[in-house]
């Protein structure tokens, strides 16, 4: 990678309640412009990443026990999780998380907070309708009675208000049909060549996810256990036959042995 | 006009003024409960506080009324902050009940320090509000009862407008429903935490003014904010709309009761009313199911 990173992170330890430990050691780089994707099957620890990026952490009794996460060139250590929306790190939780009570513009409207601080910005809905226009049609009704797609567009949305350099998109397939999955994510490549903002991707749906992103991680058991450019990582044996669901060897006899153990390094 | 006709249309009138005040009571405990999810028991005190300070500022010190009123909320508000910085957010996220209890024992504390500094025996606050009669039509109503309900439902109104119009309203809606999501928006959670427990506290000593004006005060006032309590149970916790309407319908029912059943029946009709609305709405008339229990 050349380009200059917008987020370091480096040899992260993070434990639950002081006791569980979620992540081992992780080390990541997001370089600026980019979208790069952050794979892993259920409990490798991807939400927790972003989390003790954000600094949600501690709403959740998580802390960061070694390791240092800049973002900008700045360490996120002591800034609260507002303020660091406010420096432009903005993250899109998992379950999409709006404001059910809220209409979908009071939900812009409390993503503005994001902009205070800054001098000579100010929000732009038309922008979100533009890439939403769904949300347009929608926009004075309540948000806990959109779809789940239009949910997700929401929660895209309150992102895209308050001007991030940096996104965390978690899961943002979650719950999704294949069809909706498509067009969230053209929408989402769209936005990052458009605007510039850099992201950091969480997915289960690995192909998708590789599809819009430059780089990709893949996590296990609280590490990166592989990393690479999209490319790369789509030719390689082990990804395609476990997170792309490509068919694996069709002989078998000594290779279900190595089968087994590169399946057991990978499932476990 | 039939003569038991007005006499019940005066009776109501009545209601509804201390129907307002309660209004506004329940709309300190629903401010503060919305934001942070904490049952303060001891706005009934900030209540009492608030009228001993109007009593200190006007009597003690001669202030005019008009500033002394003032005074009074911004001392509620500042009691307000001081509670929410010094003991509730170094609670955070402890069990509800801890931090219910806390509130209980603040109330403690605050009768007790009144009484340090006050002493135990009811006062009369300075009349402010002229004690000419009012006449609606026929009906008299007690220009002190008029003067509470218009400047309470003023109160209420500016309240709600701001919830739905202004951006801190909004800032205060999405942390009740998400304080997870409303930091991700870059909402400072903690800084509208203590902003609820300003104005909550700052509401309540304006109340406790606006009472006093009309009976007096006293330590023991604070059992006004009870059924203020009820109100917002019966209401719903979390509902503005709910605090109005149930603060209203409370004034009412508590008004008839002590005149038509006799004065001893008027808390018997409103607790009973808190438990008929309990087994029937544990949420609240007015309030968002999955809200606590109390």
């Amino acid at each position: 990678m050349t380009a200059e990173a917008i987020l370091e992170i480096e040899n992260i330890e993070l434990t639950y309640k002081g006791s569980i430990q979620a992540l081992r050691g992780l080390s990541l780089n997001v370089p600026k412009g980019q979208v790069v994707a952050l794979l892993g099957s259920n409990g490798a620890g991807k939400s927790s990443t972003l989390k003790a990026i954000s600094g949600l952490l501690a709403l959740e009794n998580g802390e960061l026990t070694a390791g240092r996460i800049r973002f900008n060139g700045t360490d996120t250590a002591g800034t609260s999780p507002h303020q660091l929306v406010r420096n432009g790190l903005f993250h899109v939780m998992e379950g999409r998380r709006v404001f059910d009570d809220l209409t979908v513009e009071e939900n812009l409207v409390a993503a503005t907070y994001a902009l205070s601080g800054r001098s000579g910005e100010t929000a732009d809905f038309e922008q979100v309708y533009t890439y939403f226009p769904r949300l347009k049609e929608r926009r004075n009704s309540r948000a806990g009675y959109l779809s789940g797609g239009e949910q997700q567009m929401l929660a895209i949305g309150r992102a895209l208000v308050a001007k991030p350099s940096l996104i965390l998109l978690d899961e943002p397939s979650l719950g999704l049909s294949p069809l909706l999955v498509e067009e969230i994510f053209t929408i989402i490549a769209h936005i990052n060549r458009e605007t510039g903002v850099s992201m950091l991707l969480v997915e289960q749906n690995a192909a998708v996810a590789l599809a819009i992103s430059q780089y990709g991680y893949i996590m296990e058991n609280g590490r990166i256990q592989l990393d690479g450019p999209t490319e790369r990582l789509m030719a390689d044996d082990d990804v395609r036959e476990f997170y792309l669901g490509h068919g694996g060897s069709g002989q078998r006899s000594f290779r279900e042995i190595k089968h087994y153990k590169r399946r057991k390094r990978w499932l476990s | 006009m039939n003569p038991d006709f007005l006499f019940f249309i005066e009776v109501s009138l009545a209601g509804l003024g201390s129907g307002a005040l309660l209004a506004l009571t329940a709309l300190a405990y629903v401010l503060i409960y919305k934001a942070t999810r904490v049952v303060n028991l001891a706005v009934s005190e900030v209540l009492m506080l608030g009228g001993y300070l109007f009593f200190a500022f006007a009597a003690g010190w001669n202030f005019s009324p008009w500033l002394a009123l003032p005074l009074a909320i911004i001392g509620g508000g500042i009691v307000g902050g001081i509670v929410e910085r010094g003991l509730i957010r170094p609670m955070l996220g402890e069990n509800p009940i801890s931090v219910f209890m806390v509130t209980v024992g603040l109330g403690s504390i605050l009768v007790g320090l009144t009484e340090l500094m006050w002493g135990a025996d009811p006062r009369t606050l300075p009349a402010f509000i002229s004690t000419k009669p009012l006449f609606l039509g026929e009906a008299y109503v007690s220009r002190k009862i008029a003067v509470t309900f218009v400047v309470a439902a003023v109160a209420m109104g500016i309240f709600l407008a701001l919830f739905r119009f202004w951006r801190g309203g909004v800032a205060l809606r999405a942390t009740a429903t998400d304080q997870a999501a409303a930091y991700s928006c870059g909402i400072n959670v903690p800084g509208v935490f203590s902003v609820a427990w300003i104005v909550g506290c700052a509401t309540a000593a304006g109340a406790g003014v606006l009472l006093g004006a009309i009976g007096g005060i006293s330590t023991t006032m604070g059992v006004f904010g009870l059924s203020a309590l009820v109100v917002v149970i019966i209401g719903g916790l979390d509902s503005i709309l709910g605090a109005l309407i149930g603060g209203l319908a409370l004034g009412l029912i508590q008004s008839w009761a002590g005149t038509y059943l006799g004065g001893e029946y008027s808390s018997v009709v409103t607790f009973g009313l808190l438990i008929v609305a309990i087994v029937i709405r544990p949420f609240g008339l007015f309030g968002t199911h999955e809200i606590e229990r109390l």
